[in-house]
Protein backbone atom coordinates (compact mmCIF):
# COMPACT_ATOMS: atom_id res chain seq x y z
CA UNK A 1 0.00 0.00 0.00
CA UNK A 2 2.77 2.54 0.49
CA UNK A 3 3.14 2.01 -3.25
CA UNK A 4 6.65 2.90 -5.23
CA UNK A 5 9.96 4.58 -5.03
CA UNK A 6 9.82 7.09 -8.31
CA UNK A 7 12.81 8.34 -10.13
CA UNK A 8 13.56 11.76 -9.79
CA UNK A 9 12.16 12.49 -13.06
CA UNK A 10 9.23 10.85 -12.17
CA UNK A 11 9.18 12.82 -9.04
CA UNK A 12 9.14 16.08 -11.06
CA UNK A 13 6.65 15.13 -13.43
CA UNK A 14 4.20 14.23 -10.73
CA UNK A 15 5.04 17.85 -9.20
CA UNK A 16 4.57 19.28 -12.69
CA UNK A 17 1.70 18.05 -13.35
CA UNK A 18 0.27 18.89 -9.99
CA UNK A 19 1.39 22.40 -10.59
CA UNK A 20 -0.66 22.87 -13.66
CA UNK A 21 -3.44 21.05 -12.00
CA UNK A 22 -3.69 23.64 -9.53
CA UNK A 23 -4.28 26.60 -12.04
CA UNK A 24 -7.33 24.70 -13.37
CA UNK A 25 -9.00 23.67 -10.02
CA UNK A 26 -11.54 26.48 -10.16
CA UNK A 27 -14.09 25.20 -8.14
CA UNK A 28 -12.09 23.39 -5.85
CA UNK A 29 -9.78 20.52 -6.55
CA UNK A 30 -12.39 17.86 -6.45
CA UNK A 31 -13.15 19.34 -10.50
CA UNK A 32 -9.69 18.27 -11.31
CA UNK A 33 -10.26 14.83 -9.88
CA UNK A 34 -11.08 12.90 -13.69
CA UNK A 35 -7.64 14.44 -14.61
CA UNK A 36 -5.69 13.00 -11.52
CA UNK A 37 -7.80 9.70 -12.59
CA UNK A 38 -6.29 9.91 -16.16
CA UNK A 39 -2.92 10.60 -15.16
CA UNK A 40 -2.27 8.59 -11.97
CA UNK A 41 -4.54 5.48 -13.28
CA UNK A 42 -4.45 5.44 -16.46
CA UNK A 43 -0.90 6.81 -18.14
CA UNK A 44 1.31 5.99 -15.42
CA UNK A 45 -0.33 2.77 -13.47
CA UNK A 46 0.78 3.77 -10.15
CA UNK A 47 -2.47 3.06 -8.31
CA UNK A 48 -5.42 0.70 -9.01
CA UNK A 49 -9.04 2.13 -9.53
CA UNK A 50 -10.26 1.02 -6.09
CA UNK A 51 -6.94 2.83 -4.58
CA UNK A 52 -8.15 5.87 -6.63
CA UNK A 53 -11.91 6.11 -5.32
CA UNK A 54 -10.88 4.75 -1.84
CA UNK A 55 -8.32 7.83 -1.51
CA UNK A 56 -11.04 10.37 -1.88
CA UNK A 57 -13.36 8.29 0.09
CA UNK A 58 -10.92 8.47 3.00
CA UNK A 59 -9.75 12.11 2.71
CA UNK A 60 -13.53 13.10 2.67
CA UNK A 61 -14.62 10.66 5.73
CA UNK A 62 -11.79 11.86 7.47
CA UNK A 63 -11.82 15.50 9.44
CA UNK A 64 -10.00 18.37 7.50
CA UNK A 65 -10.23 20.26 4.17
CA UNK A 66 -11.44 17.60 1.25
CA UNK A 67 -8.12 18.81 -0.59
CA UNK A 68 -6.09 16.18 1.44
CA UNK A 69 -7.18 13.30 -0.84
CA UNK A 70 -4.25 15.11 -2.61
CA UNK A 71 -1.93 14.16 -0.13
CA UNK A 72 -3.67 10.97 0.25
CA UNK A 73 -3.01 9.75 -3.32
CA UNK A 74 0.65 11.10 -3.47
CA UNK A 75 0.84 9.22 -0.23
CA UNK A 76 -0.17 5.69 -2.13
CA UNK A 77 1.90 6.73 -5.11
CA UNK A 78 4.44 7.14 -3.46
CA UNK A 79 4.49 7.10 0.83
CA UNK A 80 5.50 10.24 2.40
CA UNK A 81 7.90 12.06 -0.62
CA UNK A 82 4.92 11.19 -2.67
CA UNK A 83 2.27 13.27 -0.13
CA UNK A 84 4.80 16.03 -0.29
CA UNK A 85 5.39 16.77 -3.80
CA UNK A 86 1.69 16.36 -4.85
CA UNK A 87 0.48 18.83 -2.07
CA UNK A 88 3.00 21.36 -2.66
CA UNK A 89 2.36 21.16 -6.40
CA UNK A 90 -1.36 21.43 -5.75
CA UNK A 91 -1.21 24.56 -2.89
CA UNK A 92 1.70 26.70 -4.54
CA UNK A 93 0.01 28.26 -7.83
CA UNK A 94 -3.05 28.54 -6.38
CA UNK A 95 -2.04 29.96 -2.83
CA UNK A 96 0.44 32.58 -4.79
CA UNK A 97 -2.65 33.56 -6.59
CA UNK A 98 -5.19 33.87 -4.32
CA UNK A 99 -2.41 36.11 -1.80
CA UNK A 100 -1.97 38.72 -4.82
CA UNK A 101 -5.68 38.44 -5.24
CA UNK A 102 -6.78 39.22 -2.08
CA UNK A 103 -4.01 42.10 -1.69
CA UNK A 104 -4.98 43.76 -4.85
CA UNK A 105 -9.02 43.28 -3.76
CA UNK A 106 -7.83 45.13 -0.67
CA UNK A 107 -6.47 48.05 -1.65
CA UNK A 108 -9.12 48.58 -3.95
CA UNK A 109 -12.35 47.69 -2.05
CA UNK A 110 -14.10 51.01 -1.88
CA UNK A 111 -13.76 50.91 -5.83
CA UNK A 112 -16.81 50.38 -7.87
CA UNK A 113 -15.60 47.71 -9.87
CA UNK A 114 -14.53 45.46 -6.97
CA UNK A 115 -17.64 45.68 -4.91
CA UNK A 116 -19.36 45.07 -8.21
CA UNK A 117 -17.45 42.31 -7.82
CA UNK A 118 -17.82 40.52 -4.99
CA UNK A 119 -21.80 42.01 -4.22
CA UNK A 120 -22.70 40.28 -8.18
CA UNK A 121 -20.71 36.95 -7.33
CA UNK A 122 -22.19 36.58 -4.22
CA UNK A 123 -26.00 35.20 -5.35
CA UNK A 124 -24.16 32.63 -7.36
CA UNK A 125 -22.16 31.55 -4.69
CA UNK A 126 -25.25 30.96 -2.94
CA UNK A 127 -26.27 29.04 -5.93
CA UNK A 128 -23.32 26.99 -5.64
CA UNK A 129 -23.03 26.33 -1.82
CA UNK A 130 -26.74 24.57 -2.42
CA UNK A 131 -25.62 23.00 -5.65
CA UNK A 132 -22.47 21.77 -3.82
CA UNK A 133 -24.68 20.12 -1.32
CA UNK A 134 -27.48 18.76 -3.68
CA UNK A 135 -24.36 16.66 -5.99
CA UNK A 136 -22.89 15.60 -2.51
CA UNK A 137 -26.12 13.76 -2.19
CA UNK A 138 -26.92 12.34 -5.47
CA UNK A 139 -24.97 9.33 -5.78
CA UNK A 140 -26.81 8.10 -2.69
CA UNK A 141 -30.02 9.27 -3.54
CA UNK A 142 -29.62 7.85 -7.10
CA UNK A 143 -29.39 4.22 -5.26
CA UNK A 144 -33.29 3.32 -4.81
CA UNK A 145 -32.13 0.91 -1.92
CA UNK A 146 -31.43 4.05 -0.05
CA UNK A 147 -33.02 6.98 -1.73
CA UNK A 148 -35.65 8.07 0.99
CA UNK A 149 -33.36 7.41 4.19
CA UNK A 150 -30.75 9.26 2.67
CA UNK A 151 -33.09 12.30 2.32
CA UNK A 152 -34.87 12.05 5.57
CA UNK A 153 -31.54 12.03 6.82
CA UNK A 154 -30.43 15.28 4.85
CA UNK A 155 -33.67 16.91 6.08
CA UNK A 156 -33.23 15.83 9.20
CA UNK A 157 -29.65 17.87 9.09
CA UNK A 158 -30.78 20.69 7.47
CA UNK A 159 -33.17 21.17 10.01
CA UNK A 160 -31.22 20.28 13.40
CA UNK A 161 -28.81 23.05 11.53
CA UNK A 162 -31.11 25.95 11.20
CA UNK A 163 -33.45 25.15 14.44
CA UNK A 164 -30.65 24.45 16.86
CA UNK A 165 -26.70 25.19 18.30
CA UNK A 166 -25.93 21.25 18.42
CA UNK A 167 -21.81 21.11 17.23
CA UNK A 168 -21.90 20.06 13.27
CA UNK A 169 -19.34 17.25 14.48
CA UNK A 170 -21.97 15.12 16.21
CA UNK A 171 -24.48 15.59 13.25
CA UNK A 172 -21.76 13.89 11.19
CA UNK A 173 -20.65 11.32 13.10
CA UNK A 174 -24.08 10.35 14.42
CA UNK A 175 -24.99 10.21 10.91
CA UNK A 176 -21.89 7.81 10.84
CA UNK A 177 -23.25 5.40 13.13
CA UNK A 178 -26.97 5.46 11.54
CA UNK A 179 -25.03 4.02 8.54
CA UNK A 180 -22.74 1.47 9.79
CA UNK A 181 -25.93 0.24 11.52
CA UNK A 182 -27.35 -0.10 7.97
CA UNK A 183 -30.05 2.31 9.02
CA UNK A 184 -29.71 4.76 6.60
CA UNK B 1 -14.04 46.53 9.17
CA UNK B 2 -14.84 49.50 10.65
CA UNK B 3 -17.71 48.45 13.14
CA UNK B 4 -16.01 47.19 15.97
CA UNK B 5 -15.33 43.13 15.62
CA UNK B 6 -13.53 40.40 17.60
CA UNK B 7 -10.38 39.66 15.83
CA UNK B 8 -7.67 36.88 16.46
CA UNK B 9 -5.91 38.16 19.45
CA UNK B 10 -2.47 36.57 18.34
CA UNK B 11 -1.03 34.35 15.37
CA UNK B 12 -1.48 31.20 17.48
CA UNK B 13 -5.12 32.11 18.06
CA UNK B 14 -5.50 32.11 14.39
CA UNK B 15 -3.79 28.50 14.00
CA UNK B 16 -5.71 26.88 16.54
CA UNK B 17 -9.02 28.83 15.59
CA UNK B 18 -8.57 27.20 12.29
CA UNK B 19 -7.27 23.76 13.27
CA UNK B 20 -10.36 23.30 15.40
CA UNK B 21 -12.22 23.78 12.52
CA UNK B 22 -10.58 21.84 10.61
CA UNK B 23 -10.73 18.90 13.27
CA UNK B 24 -14.50 18.98 13.11
CA UNK B 25 -14.92 19.13 9.25
CA UNK B 26 -15.76 15.66 8.76
CA UNK B 27 -17.00 15.63 4.85
CA UNK B 28 -16.20 19.18 4.06
CA UNK B 29 -15.05 21.78 6.22
CA UNK B 30 -17.36 25.03 4.66
CA UNK B 31 -20.26 24.47 6.75
CA UNK B 32 -18.13 24.23 10.20
CA UNK B 33 -16.06 27.44 8.89
CA UNK B 34 -19.47 29.30 8.66
CA UNK B 35 -20.75 28.16 12.10
CA UNK B 36 -17.49 29.05 14.21
CA UNK B 37 -15.89 32.29 12.04
CA UNK B 38 -19.30 33.98 11.97
CA UNK B 39 -21.23 33.06 14.42
CA UNK B 40 -18.92 31.71 17.56
CA UNK B 41 -15.88 33.60 17.03
CA UNK B 42 -17.53 36.82 15.18
CA UNK B 43 -14.36 37.43 12.88
CA UNK B 44 -16.74 37.89 9.93
CA UNK B 45 -20.21 38.98 9.29
CA UNK B 46 -22.00 37.01 7.33
CA UNK B 47 -21.71 39.50 4.80
CA UNK B 48 -18.67 39.26 4.81
CA UNK B 49 -18.38 35.52 4.98
CA UNK B 50 -20.08 35.57 1.43
CA UNK B 51 -18.51 37.96 -0.14
CA UNK B 52 -14.94 36.34 0.64
CA UNK B 53 -16.66 32.92 -0.28
CA UNK B 54 -17.26 34.43 -3.51
CA UNK B 55 -13.83 35.28 -4.35
CA UNK B 56 -12.14 32.15 -3.30
CA UNK B 57 -14.75 30.39 -5.35
CA UNK B 58 -13.63 31.93 -8.92
CA UNK B 59 -9.86 31.72 -8.06
CA UNK B 60 -8.48 28.31 -8.34
CA UNK B 61 -7.64 25.99 -5.38
CA UNK B 62 -10.37 24.85 -2.67
CA UNK B 63 -12.55 26.83 -1.61
CA UNK B 64 -11.81 26.79 1.95
CA UNK B 65 -8.05 26.81 1.29
CA UNK B 66 -8.53 30.20 -0.19
CA UNK B 67 -10.76 31.06 2.40
CA UNK B 68 -8.34 30.48 5.36
CA UNK B 69 -5.36 32.27 2.93
CA UNK B 70 -7.58 35.44 2.58
CA UNK B 71 -8.56 35.50 6.35
CA UNK B 72 -5.24 35.15 7.63
CA UNK B 73 -3.92 37.72 5.46
CA UNK B 74 -6.58 39.95 6.86
CA UNK B 75 -5.82 39.88 10.39
CA UNK B 76 -2.02 39.56 10.15
CA UNK B 77 -0.57 39.47 6.35
CA UNK B 78 1.44 37.03 4.73
CA UNK B 79 2.42 35.96 8.23
CA UNK B 80 -1.24 35.24 9.05
CA UNK B 81 -2.04 33.40 5.89
CA UNK B 82 0.59 31.18 6.16
CA UNK B 83 -0.40 30.04 9.82
CA UNK B 84 -4.22 29.65 9.14
CA UNK B 85 -3.04 28.04 6.35
CA UNK B 86 -0.92 25.84 8.17
CA UNK B 87 -3.86 25.50 10.89
CA UNK B 88 -6.21 24.18 8.31
CA UNK B 89 -3.85 21.62 7.07
CA UNK B 90 -1.11 20.43 9.27
CA UNK B 91 -3.06 18.30 12.09
CA UNK B 92 -5.99 16.90 9.57
CA UNK B 93 -3.25 16.40 7.37
CA UNK B 94 -1.13 14.02 9.69
CA UNK B 95 -4.61 12.45 10.70
CA UNK B 96 -5.55 10.82 7.26
CA UNK B 97 -2.04 9.97 6.27
CA UNK B 98 -2.12 7.72 9.52
CA UNK B 99 -5.36 6.18 8.35
CA UNK B 100 -4.41 5.94 4.71
CA UNK B 101 -1.48 3.68 6.07
CA UNK B 102 -3.55 1.60 7.91
CA UNK B 103 -6.85 1.69 6.11
CA UNK B 104 -6.58 -0.32 3.10
CA UNK B 105 -9.00 -3.13 3.37
CA UNK B 106 -10.89 -1.75 6.06
CA UNK B 107 -12.55 1.04 3.57
CA UNK B 108 -14.38 -2.24 1.29
CA UNK B 109 -15.46 -3.69 4.60
CA UNK B 110 -19.78 -3.04 4.59
CA UNK B 111 -20.27 -1.05 7.57
CA UNK B 112 -17.53 1.09 6.81
CA UNK B 113 -19.40 2.04 3.10
CA UNK B 114 -22.38 2.37 5.31
CA UNK B 115 -20.89 4.50 7.61
CA UNK B 116 -19.53 6.72 4.99
CA UNK B 117 -22.46 7.09 3.48
CA UNK B 118 -24.46 8.20 6.62
CA UNK B 119 -21.83 11.04 7.04
CA UNK B 120 -22.02 11.67 3.32
CA UNK B 121 -25.69 12.18 3.62
CA UNK B 122 -25.13 14.74 6.59
CA UNK B 123 -22.19 16.31 5.04
CA UNK B 124 -24.00 17.32 2.10
CA UNK B 125 -27.17 18.34 4.39
CA UNK B 126 -24.96 20.42 6.39
CA UNK B 127 -23.63 22.66 3.05
CA UNK B 128 -27.02 23.03 1.78
CA UNK B 129 -28.11 24.59 5.19
CA UNK B 130 -25.06 26.59 5.30
CA UNK B 131 -26.49 27.89 1.84
CA UNK B 132 -29.86 28.45 3.36
CA UNK B 133 -28.42 30.16 6.92
CA UNK B 134 -26.34 33.13 4.52
CA UNK B 135 -29.56 33.60 2.23
CA UNK B 136 -30.92 36.91 4.61
CA UNK B 137 -27.52 38.50 3.44
CA UNK B 138 -28.73 38.98 0.16
CA UNK B 139 -31.08 41.52 1.43
CA UNK B 140 -28.78 43.83 2.08
CA UNK B 141 -26.93 43.25 -2.08
CA UNK B 142 -27.14 46.15 -4.09
CA UNK B 143 -28.17 43.83 -7.18
CA UNK B 144 -31.94 43.89 -5.37
CA UNK B 145 -33.26 41.34 -3.23
CA UNK B 146 -35.48 39.88 -6.39
CA UNK B 147 -32.40 39.72 -8.66
CA UNK B 148 -30.43 38.21 -6.64
CA UNK B 149 -33.03 35.25 -5.62
CA UNK B 150 -33.34 34.95 -9.21
CA UNK B 151 -29.54 34.51 -10.23
CA UNK B 152 -29.01 32.18 -6.65
CA UNK B 153 -31.93 30.01 -8.20
CA UNK B 154 -30.27 30.29 -11.58
CA UNK B 155 -26.99 29.33 -10.73
CA UNK B 156 -28.28 25.80 -8.37
CA UNK B 157 -30.48 24.45 -11.56
CA UNK B 158 -27.11 25.43 -13.73
CA UNK B 159 -24.98 23.43 -11.72
CA UNK B 160 -26.93 21.01 -9.85
CA UNK B 161 -29.55 19.98 -12.73
CA UNK B 162 -28.21 21.02 -15.71
CA UNK B 163 -24.62 20.06 -14.82
CA UNK B 164 -23.08 23.27 -17.04
CA UNK B 165 -19.40 23.29 -16.92
CA UNK B 166 -18.48 26.03 -13.87
CA UNK B 167 -16.81 28.24 -16.22
CA UNK B 168 -19.86 29.00 -18.20
CA UNK B 169 -22.27 29.56 -15.12
CA UNK B 170 -19.70 32.30 -13.85
CA UNK B 171 -18.83 34.48 -16.88
CA UNK B 172 -22.64 34.46 -17.60
CA UNK B 173 -24.53 34.87 -13.98
CA UNK B 174 -21.37 36.07 -12.42
CA UNK B 175 -21.40 38.42 -15.12
CA UNK B 176 -24.90 39.62 -15.08
CA UNK B 177 -24.83 39.99 -11.21
CA UNK B 178 -21.84 42.06 -11.43
CA UNK B 179 -23.47 44.29 -14.05
CA UNK B 180 -26.61 44.36 -11.76
CA UNK B 181 -24.52 45.45 -8.98
CA UNK B 182 -22.48 47.58 -11.02
CA UNK B 183 -25.27 49.84 -11.87
CA UNK B 184 -27.24 49.46 -8.30
CA UNK B 185 -24.21 50.93 -6.51
CA UNK B 186 -24.09 54.16 -8.09
CA UNK B 187 -21.09 55.79 -8.29
CA UNK B 188 -18.97 56.18 -4.70
CA UNK B 189 -19.77 53.97 -2.30
CA UNK B 190 -22.96 55.79 -0.25
CA UNK B 191 -21.01 56.29 3.68
CA UNK B 192 -18.11 54.00 2.87
CA UNK B 193 -18.27 51.39 5.63
CA UNK B 194 -21.86 49.68 5.52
Amino acid sequence: MMGHSLSLAQYGDLFLHYLLLSLLSIGGAITTAPEMHRYLVGQQGWLSDTQFTSSIALAQAAPGPNILFVAVLGWNVAGPMGALVTMLGIMLPSTTLVLAATRWAREHKQTRGVRAFTAGMAPLTLGLLVATGWLLAVPYVADPGHRWATLALMALSVLLVLKTRIGLVWLVLGGGVLGALGIV
Amino acid sequence: MSEARPAPESLAALFWAFTRLALQGFGGVLAVAQRELVERLGWLSREEFLEMLAISQVLPGPNIVNLSLMIGDRFFCLRGALTALAGMLAIPCVIVLGLASVSGALLEHERMAGALRGMGAVAAGLIVATGLKLLPSLARNPVGRAWALILALAAFGAIALLRLPLVWVVLSLGGLGMVLAWQGLKAPPPGGSA
